[in-house]
């Protein structure tokens, strides 16, 4: 038995320890036991995954008695590339684990809760470590029921939680449809079901169109893909907050890792069109996400639409790549695909911090409308380092992980090919919608960050919040710290996806492309950095930093020299503006910050007013009292979903006509059924 | 060895070249503007009394303010190390930190948050509204920039500055190509809307109808102050060198001497100073923008920026 075998096994065990844990425990020290079996499962799994990016292997089989007499297997044998996810999967469950021990209280700490936990965080690590199709969608539905529950946690509580997990179960089943049924093409066409026996299959031509098709569809909805993203902003502020950070920082990934697998394993070296067809998934996915989120003020709602951005940056890298490979551009495909993975590491490390520091302030403060938070910085110091870092991650500033992905996928770009005619238009377009996207990051996370913890308190709840305790504190300073290493030493992240797409089953276009190309086109520069010989760019972010440190410490001693002479002097008013700056109504809201912006993108997003002003009975003139609300609804669910579930409705009308509860009318049925039977069976 | 030392000397000399004469050109333009609208002015030097005077003075601070004080130094820093990393006195660029474009936008945004950030931190109205109107700007800008950027790189083939401007010195040519001169006037608007001069916002104005960068300083005083104008001076001065060095990028050095350095340092500062008299001309017979016309005159830009891009695949 390897290593690696070990460490799938000890997956199981853990798993099943939690789960004994989370039942068996008192309640007072379930969150304790539980968490901290969950905690040893997901440490188990970075380690797995990091022996599987080591290039070892190792296959777990279990027989599945299906009866019928099939001899039908599930295998665990998990490649580079699922290390890597793997790895991904367990950190962000391990620190998502060590928050819950502090977090899990109520309905998401009850024995339900934490055993549903563990088995989502099982199925989540499992899903790249399938060797073959059955063990991928038995994992991959272990996850989605896991998750599904997990999303009902907080049901008694809310109205609108049962509506959400009515989505999510909806959306989260036709993802599991498509991929049924897109792997029943592959299996069908390549006669197998192992994933390793498909990728040396090499299944071609229309069966391979449509299979590439179905899965990705079915992966696009699990990543939150527009139009497909309609769960995202539903599940994810609803579910408990570790249960939202792990299936926006891990879960979605599985969608990720899915459409990585599909194009650089089983079906490597695809047409043109399909890059194409990832493209144009990805790019609105990117300016709608961020579009949406930069004008809520919901801040879970606003992550879960900055998820749908992140991934949407991912997977138009991957289409990219794509691109490339299909005109022979082998170094820019290498590029493009490692500067996926690197935005995929990037975005979890931050998400993670994000939706764990929303959970704090929601803990904190009972509170998630950013308009109601707010001087946070004072009550809540350490979650606001945390949060401010991971902030700085996703608005990909200088020196996060963020920043150096973002920086990759750029480099990536505008090397990208221009031979011919369509990609010479489609890429500056591509490159524009990613820098607006970009901007509008920006400014939704300085949004995110200065509203929330900047300015004064403008609720009671945020007035009298308190630090979280210590393991809610220590789970998000540990993310970001993870935030600035991954961005002070990008080579590690850029090397551990160069080494993940060297995967031994990976062939075909894209494969070489990414095989040969990845290990020369991406190395640890100088340092700590990353370079890209393949372009010729490299980016040494430690350098940057001791650069920034250099011209700033003149500036420090300065303003210390002065400081010494000229103390600060605190006074009530510096400038009143009208005297009244007290008032907690003065400062801008998150919906007054976003006001311009909705206004420039006005016939984008058409958001429903409602301004009502009250006179005072002495004059018109005077105003007594005026109320303005604003609703921002998400369109495409308006125009797509709206009707579709209408029609549903009325389909399900009309079979209630022969559905009427009467006994005369069923007896009917069956003796027309019996008749059509006997007519049959006499034909 | 020594070729890292002259070369971090040189960006030291850059550094303080830009740091000496930064306030001079703002006091400059400000001339150039009193003198056409018919005022006696205050002299180039103003700018610089002012800055004595504000670090002379005590800082003040409301209850509620936590980052008063910080902010303002993280946005000198910023400026600085934008200085630091552009190309305005020589094309060899330190290996370790290449003046990578997408690294030096991202520098750029750095000092856009910062003070984005000072605004909120006030906790006042003017302060929000400030930050909300400069980072939505910000926003809209961000496309521009990058797609101009690309333009300028696809003929090098590096997103790297300073071979940008060593192969228009080498090809002098292609500085008055289609795709560099829409690149530049693209990059031009988008450091006059970055930077809040007219038409974008009114550097003099304090009427909360109009008011971008003012209303985000408005509670800073003393040294605080003092180091955001600083910093706002050196970043407009940064960029206009960089943009008068994209246009005429004559006199920067390429083969290290003693003598090319001062023609460079003396090139720079006349180019600067022409490209800020040449604002600050054109800004007597402009108007402020409505605030919601501004997204117009920036999807113009860029427009322009994507016309340089067709236009660079034409001639390629």
């Amino acid at each position: 038995m390897s290593l690696l075998e070990v460490g799938l096994v000890a997956q199981l065990a853990l798993a099943l320890l939690a789960v004994t844990a989370a039942v068996a425990a008192p309640t007072p020290l379930r969150p304790l036991l539980a968490g901290g079996a969950t905690l040893l499962m997901g440490l188990s799994g970075v380690a797995t995954g990091a022996l599987a990016l080591g290039g070892r292997t190792g296959i777990v089989s279990a027989p599945l008695t299906v009866g019928l007499g099939l001899d039908a297997r599930m295998t665990l044998a998990p490649d580079r590339l699922g290390g890597l996810f793997m790895l991904l999967a367990g950190a962000v469950g391990a620190v998502a684990a060590l928050y819950s021990v502090g977090y899990a209280r109520g309905p998401a700490g009850s024995r339900t809760g934490c055993a549903a936990f563990a088995v989502f965080l099982l199925g989540l690590q499992l899903v790249p470590a399938s060797g073959d199709v059955v063990a991928f969608l038995l994992t991959w539905e272990l996850m989605a029921i896991g998750s599904t529950i997990l999303v009902l946690a907080e049901h008694g509580r809310r109205d609108q939680v049962r509506s959400a997990g009515l989505w999510y179960a909806a959306m989260t089943h036709l993802s599991f449809l498509f991929l049924l049924a897109g792997f029943a093409v592959l299996t069908v066409a390549g006669h197998s079901s192992s994933f390793a026996a498909l990728a040396a299959g090499r299944i071609s031509g229309d069966q391979a169109g449509l299979a590439f098709v179905l899965l990705t569809i079915g992966f696009a909805t699990k990543a939150g893909l527009v139009p497909v993203h309609v769960w995202l902003p539903r599940a994810h502020p609803e579910a408990p907050s570790h249960v939202s950070a792990v299936m926006s920082a891990a879960m979605v990934k599985m969608g990720v890792y899915g459409v990585v697998l599909t194009v650089t394993r089983l079906l490597p070296g695809g047409p043109r069109w399909w890059g194409l067809v990832v493209l144009a998934l990805a790019l609105p996915s990117a300016l709608y996400g961020i579009l949406q989120a930069s004008v809520t003020s919901d801040l879970k709602r606003l992550l879960a639409y900055s998820t749908t951005e992140n991934v949407g940056l991912i997977l138009s890298a991957v289409a990219i790549s794509m691109l490339a490979a299909s005109s022979g551009d082998s170094a820019v495909a290498g590029v493009a695909m490692v500067a996926a993975l690197m935005l995929t590491v990037s975005h979890a490390a931050f998400k993670t911090v994000l939706f764990l520091g929303a959970g704090a302030l929601l803990h904190a403060t009972a509170e998630r409308d950013l308009d109601r938070l707010g001087g946070l910085v004072r009550s809540m110091p350490r979650t606001a380092v945390a949060f401010g870092v991971a902030c700085l991650g996703a608005a990909a500033l200088p020196v996060t992980s963020g920043f150096a992905a973002e920086w990759v996928l750029m480099q990536a770009r505008i090397h990208g090919d221009s031979r011919d005619q369509l990609t010479s238009a489609l890429l500056p377009a591509a490159i524009a919608v990613v820098a607006l996207t970009a901007g509008l990051a920006l400014l939704t996370f300085v949004k995110a960050f200065g509203i929330a913890f900047m300015a004064r308190p403008r609720s009671p709840g945020a007035t009298t919040a308190h630090e979280v305790n210590r393991p809610m504190t220590a789970a998000v300073l540990i993310g970001a710290a993870a935030v600035l290493a991954l961005g002070l030493a990008p080579g590690l992240t850029a090397t551990a996806a160069a080494t993940a797409l060297r995967s031994a089953g990976v062939v075909g276009a894209v494969g070489a492309a990414t095989t040969t190309s990845a290990a020369a086109a991406v190395g640890t520069g100088a340092g700590w950095g990353v370079a890209l010989p393949g372009i010729g760019a490299h980016l040494d972010p430690l350098a940057l930093t001791l650069l920034a440190l250099a011209v700033t410490l003149p500036v420090v001693l300065v303003t210390w020299l002065l400081a010494r002479r000229h103390p600060r002097r605190d006074v009530d008013l510096v400038w009143g503006g009208g005297g009244v700056r007290t008032s907690p109504r003065m400062p801008y809201t998150a919906t007054s910050f976003a006001e311009p912006l909705v206004r420039v993108f006005d016939d984008a997003l058409q958001p429903t007013r409602d301004l009502r002003v009250t006179h005072a009975q002495e004059s018109r003139y005077l105003v007594q009292e005026v109320s303005f609300h604003q609703h921002l609804d998400d369109r495409v669910e308006k125009s797509l979903y709206r009707p579709a579930i209408a029609m549903l409705d009325r389909a399900g009308d009309l079979a209630r006509l022969m559905q009427n509860g009467s006994m005369h009318r069923y007896l009917g049925f069956s003796f027309v059924a019996l008749l059509v039977v006997l007519v049959a069976v006499a034909w | 060895m020594s070729a890292t030392v002259t070369t971090m000397l040189l960006v030291a000399v850059q550094c303080g070249l830009l740091l000496a004469l930064a306030p001079v050109r703002v006091g400059l333009m400000r001339q150039v503007r009193a003198r056409l609208e018919g005022r006696a002015g205050a002299g180039v030097l103003q700018p610089w009394r002012d800055l004595a005077k504000l670090a002379r003075k005590e800082p003040l601070r409301a209850p509620g303010v936590r980052f008063g004080g910080a902010l303002p130094v993280l946005l000198m820093g910023a400026s600085l190390l934008l200085v630091a990393l552009l190309p305005l006195l020589q094309t060899a660029t330190l290996v370790a930190v290449p003046d990578d474009l997408f690294v030096v936008v991202s520098v750029l945004l750095l000092g856009t948050v910062a003070i984005a950030l000072l605004g909120l931190d006030s906790g006042t109205a003017f302060g929000g509204m400030g930050a909300s109107r400069h980072m939505t700007v910000a926003a809209l800008v961000e496309p521009t920039i990058l797609v101009a950027v690309y333009a300028l790189s696809i003929p090098v083939g590096t997103s790297n500055l300073s071979a940008i401007v060593s192969a228009r010195l080498d090809h002098p040519a292609t500085v008055v190509a289609p795709v560099s001169l829409l690149a530049l006037v693209a990059l031009f608007i988008v450091v006059i809307a970055e930077t809040g001069r007219l038409p974008v916002d009114n550097p003099s104005t304090h009427l909360e109808l109009t008011m971008i960068h003012e209303a985000m300083i408005l509670e800073s005083s003393g040294r605080d102050l003092g180091w955001v104008e600083y910093a706002s001076w050196l970043r407009l001065g940064a960029l206009l060198a960089l943009v008068a060095n994209l246009a005429a990028p004559w006199g920067v050095v390429q083969h290290l001497h003693v003598l090319a350095v001062l023609i460079a340092m003396v090139a720079l500062v006349l180019k600067v100073a022409v490209l800020g008299a040449a604002i600050a001309s054109g800004e007597v017979f402009l108007a402020k923008l409505r605030l919601f016309r501004v997204p117009e005159l920036l999807a113009g830009s860029f427009v322009l920026a994507f016309l340089a891009v067709t236009a660079s695949y034409l001639t390629v």
